[in-house]
């Protein structure tokens, strides 16, 4: 199994992408670096936008380049990049269905040392909020690879959340990745565990746990937060005995919100793991944030435990 | 279209008779922004810009963004003037299922260009759709009308920063300078002045004119066309309400509604 880092990988398919595409532009608010769109920079100066630190402009300079046909690609930290041109994002791009991609890098706790200011917590919920707005969160390097090939190919309004640090592999290659679609990365019986973004891996390792313990898990990758497949979740979750939901993000308006309203009308149980109502804090890794907030396979399994009434 | 100076003053006046009878009577309507726009509007979409109302996608065409979108009523009635919609869809304006909106939608109103009415926006959206045209090598022009009263917005001076650093010299700013904004006069809020020192310090040729002065709008515009390396911001010194006498310089026509009686007044007013 190899590893992978999302936003190098998203760098690099960028440069793939803006070979074959000449319309694909990238724009950037001094963290290149960081986002990797340095490397679409280094390949294609000419569509390359340095946009300094001004986000707001950024976001309707893009506005205005995807009006002359260009599939535009916005980069900041996920914290930055939904919340500071929340309106920008709103009015120019998203009332006017825009082909304006927002790409959230370092999301949730992986910017672990720079504490709550660069954390995002909320950014899935504020952008699911918007109509017309499409949200993805992959879970590992190879689903980014293939979601960065089909949010370009969808001509719309996107955000997508990548993480800052490495990520084992687990989505399959021979996958295709489909916007709206859940994917089961392992069946089960018992219970379904819908995770999203950097809980996909937990979730797994998850349902090996609870295997041991006689509990078969359902664990389905989540990666499209918006547009839902109300219809799938249903199904996925139909004759199980409990369901968990799982994010690195606020249980407000992220995934726990889309799968328990999803499974509104039905009896299943329904437990999340997610950050509770509150900024994350600077700690010395990544694990040891997620560790702390709970958002690991001890959690899922706890929360799957839980909600089987075997807790 | 190529109209003659008199024919312009003729269009302005028609523009404003207008906004006048979309609103009518005791509706609110944003008269006051509206109507300080009436020549420039004129002049840009019956003379300077290349547009076809028949096909308003036409790629090659001249763009015209209306960052203070509230005015849109000066840009529905030119619109409809030139063809791009029949004119009794101005009777329906901001009716349910309308594609008069209260402000500019690209998706409802053929010949609107973007999403506007948030202030501080369409700036950088017209930044980049220049940008798009150099990487286009197209040769059309992008204008932008921006409010006295928008420019409080931090991120008309983003905009404004980024358009001289990319150069866009096919970009030409016009700043309709009315001095009231909705509660009053701007200065009472925050003075945005000195206006031409602020824009040329970012990097902009600047042109101050009198913008109900039909000739020097065609001659600034005209002059925006020779600069080269650097966008053009022509600073039009306007009357808020300007043609409706109870309506000038009163910040209560920002977004005012018209007894009966004024809008008789008002109809009256562009009978002579």
């Amino acid at each position: 199994m190899g590893v992978h880092n999302q936003r190098k990988v998203y760098g690099e398919t960028l440069v793939e992408l803006g070979r074959q595409n000449k319309n694909i532009v990238v724009l950037e608010a001094d963290l290149g670096k960081s986002t990797m769109s340095c490397l679409f920079q280094n390949e294609f100066p000419e569509r390359y936008f340095e946009m300094s630190i001004a986000e707001a402009n950024m976001v309707s300079f893009a506005a205005g380049l995807s009006l002359t046909g260009k599939i535009a690609f916005v980069n900041s930290f996920a914290v930055f990049a939904s919340g500071r041109p929340f309106d920008q994002i709103r009015q120019g791009v998203c009332i006017g269905k825009l082909n304006v991609k927002i790409i959230g890098s370092s999301a949730g706790f992986s910017d672990f040392g720079d504490g709550a200011t660069h954390q995002s917590v909320e950014d899935i919920a504020i952008m699911r909020a918007i109509p017309n707005m499409t949200v993805i969160a992959p879970c590992d390097g190879i689903e980014t690879r293939k979601a960065v090939k089909a949010i370009t190919e969808y001509n719309g309004p996107v955000y997508m959340r990548l993480s800052r640090n490495d990520i084992d592999d687990i989505y399959p290659e021979d996958q295709e990745f489909v916007i709206g679609k859940p994917l089961v990365m392992r069946d089960g019986t018992d219970i379904a565990v819908f995770a999203t973004g950097t809980m996909v891996g937990p979730a797994l390792k998850a349902a090996a746990e609870l295997e041991k313990e006689g509990i078969s898990a359902r664990v389905v990758n989540v990666s499209t937060l918006k547009p839902f497949d109300d219809n799938a979740i249903i199904n996925l979750a139909k004759g199980m005995k409990g369901v968990v939901t799982a994010e690195e993000h606020s249980y407000i308006g992220g995934l726990a919100s889309a799968v328990s309203y999803a499974l509104r009308n039905t009896p299943v149980p329904l437990e999340a793991v997610a950050i509770d109502d509150r900024f994350g804090q600077s700690a010395e890794s990544h694990q040891e944030l997620l560790d702390y907030y709970g958002l690991n396979s001890e959690g899922i399994v706890q929360k799957a435990r839980q909600v089987l009434g075997t807790a | 279209m190529d109209c003659t100076v008199e024919e312009l003053k003729k269009k302005a006046k028609a523009i404003r008779f207008n906004i006048v009878r979309m609103v009518g009577p005791g509706k609110a309507g944003h008269f006051g922004g509206s109507c300080s726009l009436a020549e420039i509007v004129a002049v840009l979409y019956f003379r300077k810009m290349r547009h076809r109302p028949e096909n308003p996608k036409w790629e090659d065409r001249d763009r015209l963004i209306l960052s203070k979108g509230h005015g849109a009523l000066v840009q529905y009635a030119a619109l409809a003037m030139c063809g791009y919609f029949p004119m009794e869809e101005l009777w329906r304006l901001k009716k349910l299922g309308s594609m008069l909106q209260g402000h500019p939608d690209m998706m409802k109103t053929p010949g609107i260009e973007a999403n506007t009415g948030s202030l501080g926006q369409g700036l950088s959206i017209s930044c980049g759709i220049a940008a798009g045209a150099k990487l286009d090598g197209k040769d059309y022009k992008v204008y932008c009308i921006v409010g006295d009263g928008e420019i409080a917005e931090g991120q008309i001076w983003e905009a404004a920063m980024a358009a001289s650093f990319y150069k866009l010299d096919n970009l030409v700013g016009i700043l309709d300078c009315n001095k009231i904004q909705a509660t009053g006069p701007i200065v009472e809020r925050f003075d945005t002045n000195p206006l031409k020192e602020k824009w040329m310090a970012f990097g902009w040729h600047v042109i101050e004119i009198d913008g109900h002065d039909i000739e020097q709008v065609i001659t600034a515009l005209d002059q925006a066309d020779k600069v080269t390396g650097k966008p053009t911001m022509i600073i039009a010194h306007t009357v808020k309400g300007k043609g409706i006498p109870f309506a000038e310089n009163n910040a209560a026509f920002h977004n005012g509604i018209m007894t009966e009686e004024q809008y008789e007044t008002a109809l009256k007013g562009f009978m002579d």
